[in-house]
């Protein structure tokens, strides 16, 4: 069995998001870019997948500009076999994307494709539930355990509640929430065999998939922002305040 | 202009957030509908019809709607937008799970999280973990939106009278079934709709000392206990705790953080509380930049002489 997993570089997990003064969105010059973490714990699945033998190949696609090869490099170096970049300047919007990787599924047939749940650059949480859609295969989103029977996947998810487990039959498309696994980190080694693994670059032209946006950007801006306090120097002084709220009696 | 909102709901309870969701709708203008998918739903239907401002309600009771399984309920609704302009569902975990699917089916880029409607159009969300909102416009015919509920008021659950409704789909698509749930129960007041919240972190220390600290202090004052991520991977408390980017977005009067550092993905989920008090022994916590009132000091000994001061 193939297993897909999908890919995204984002604005690294550590780096603060600045807003451009034109307000025409947020400053990616010059700043750490990284695999989205979401997206790493989906890779770590799968070839935790591979290692207990019930897949037998990892493929990892991502969407995006040539510098996405950065991030396809990782996903090899993790433990991927092969990767495929599709490439597309500036922002692909998730329907987009998960048409896209609609067109791999149906070239590739994987019998699991795992998704990080969101990307931490929009936040829109939307593709692995779209690209279950359009390929009409059930979805187990934000997973925080994936066990594979047979012909048929449990899910258990992060619901708002706690969790919840869901049977799935295979194919099927799940979405990797934090809990799911800890990714590893890629060895020297492994970097340097990643170089040799074979990466294939396509465009959207060649899947035939209209990627025109829906979404217009009108403006982006700084959310307000919330000034500083006071400090209290010890319980009483917290307790007065609290009583100053109407918290304490 | 006719908007249509899935609801939430519990028993014969229709959700806070549902009630958030409709405000959202009514933002949009024309008529609101309001669709209940489940089974033994008729309760939670009659809850729906007597919101202020809703129209109609649609009740698709069938056991293949229980447990809201996306791939049921997303055909169900991708029919019933044939006579709708918009689709709006509260951005929970049931929302987020469902809208998608429905807005793929449908050809249309939905919009996620929005914190404000500009026109029936043009909205607000927030991106990269709440440090940017970006005002976008849509260009599909009709939209699929969810909504993050701290920003929309609650409808009023009187004052309507709207007729119900029976509709059916086409039920079991096959693919999935629920297979089993826990669900904490709690007599403390739910995360996302509580006045006060009490966060705890990683600087607890153990299961045992989050909830024997945190524990008594949220009942003295009726709140409810959130957790940051840090504490969560730790063990120290459930998943469906955490508040922050990917977890939970709360807004409470009062957030009381105690040993969290303030992670920006952390801030994201509760930034927009009245009030914010922070307990750390690490005055350069950055907890404090956001924080009406700090405390800098032990919270082994802070927290219950607090509580017991508060008892």
């Amino acid at each position: 069995m193939k297993l897909l997993v999908a890919v995204k570089r984002v604005i690294d997990y550590n780096v603060p998001a600045r807003v451009k003064a034109d307000q025409s969105g947020v400053d990616l010059a010059n700043v750490k870019m990284s695999m989205n973490p979401f997206d790493e714990i989906a890779v770590e699945e799968a070839i935790r997948l591979r290692e207990k033998g019930v897949a037998t190949e990892v493929i990892a696609v991502s969407i995006g500009e040539a510098k996405s090869q950065d991030t396809l490099r990782t996903a090899l170096a993790m433990g991927a076999d092969r990767a495929i970049l599709i490439l597309a300047e500036g922002e692909v919007e998730p329907l987009a994307v998960a048409k896209l990787l609609k067109a791999v599924v149906d070239d590739e047939q994987p019998g699991l494709v795992i998704l990080g749940k969101q990307a931490i650059d929009d936040d829109s949480n939307q593709v692995g539930q779209m690209l279950a859609a359009l390929t009409g295969r059930p979805q187990g989103t934000f997973a925080s355990k994936v066990e594979v029977e047979g012909a048929r996947v449990k899910v258990t998810r992060e619901v708002d509640g706690g969790l919840e487990t869901v049977d799935l039959a295979m194919p099927a498309i799940v979405t990797a929430d934090l809990r799911l696994n800890e990714p590893r980190y890629a060895s020297l080694p492994n970097i340097m065999k990643a170089k040799a693994k074979p990466l294939a670059q396509k465009t959207a032209a060649d899947y035939g998939v209209d990627i025109s946006r829906r979404l217009t950007t009108l403006k982006v801006t700084e959310p307000p922002k919330r000034q500083a306090g006071i400090k209290v120097e010890d319980v009483d002084a917290l307790f007065e305040k609290l009583k100053e709220l109407g918290v304490a009696a | 202009m006719s908007v249509l909102v899935l609801a939430e709901f519990q028993g014969d309870t229709l959700k806070d957030t549902t009630l958030c969701a409709i405000t959202a709708a009514q933002a949009l203008g024309g008529d609101v509908h309001v669709v209940i998918a489940g089974q033994g739903a008729q309760g939670a239907a009659d809850a729906a019809a007597k919101v202020a401002g809703v129209a109609k309600v649609l009740l698709a009771d069938d056991a293949a709607y229980d447990h809201g399984l996306a791939e049921n309920i997303a055909p169900l609704l991708v029919d019933l937008m044939a006579s709708y302009d918009a689709l709006v569902a509260p951005a929970t975990t049931s929302g987020k799970n469902i809208l998608p699917r429905v807005a793929a089916l449908l050809d249309v880029q939905q919009i996620s999280d929005i914190i404000a409607v500009n026109a029936p159009d043009s909205f607000d969300r927030p991106i990269y973990a709440g440090n940017a909102i970006a005002t976008v416009q849509s260009s599909d015919a009709k939209k699929v939106i969810t909504v993050r509920t701290t920003a929309f008021a609650k409808a009023s659950p009187t004052g309507g009278a709207a007729a119900i409704e029976a509709v059916s789909g086409k039920g079991d698509s096959g693919l999935s079934t629920f297979a089993s749930q826990e669900i904490a129960t709690s007599e403390r007041p739910e995360l996302t709709s509580a006045k006060t919240i009490i966060s705890g972190g990683r600087a607890l220390g153990s299961q045992e000392q989050f909830h024997a600290l945190l524990d008594p202090l949220a009942e003295t004052l009726g709140a409810a206990v959130g957790a940051s991520r840090a504490a969560v991977d730790a063990g120290y408390a459930p998943n469906d705790y955490q508040v922050g980017q990917t977890g939970k977005i709360v807004a409470p009067d009062l957030y009381i953080a105690i040993g969290i550092s303030g992670a920006i993905q952390h801030l994201a989920g509760m930034k927009d509380a009245k009030t914010i008090i922070a307990i750390n022994k690490d005055e350069d916590a950055p907890i404090f930049q956001v924080a009406d009132i700090g405390l800098v000091g032990d919270l082994f000994q802070i927290v219950p002489t607090l509580t017991s001061k508060l008892g």
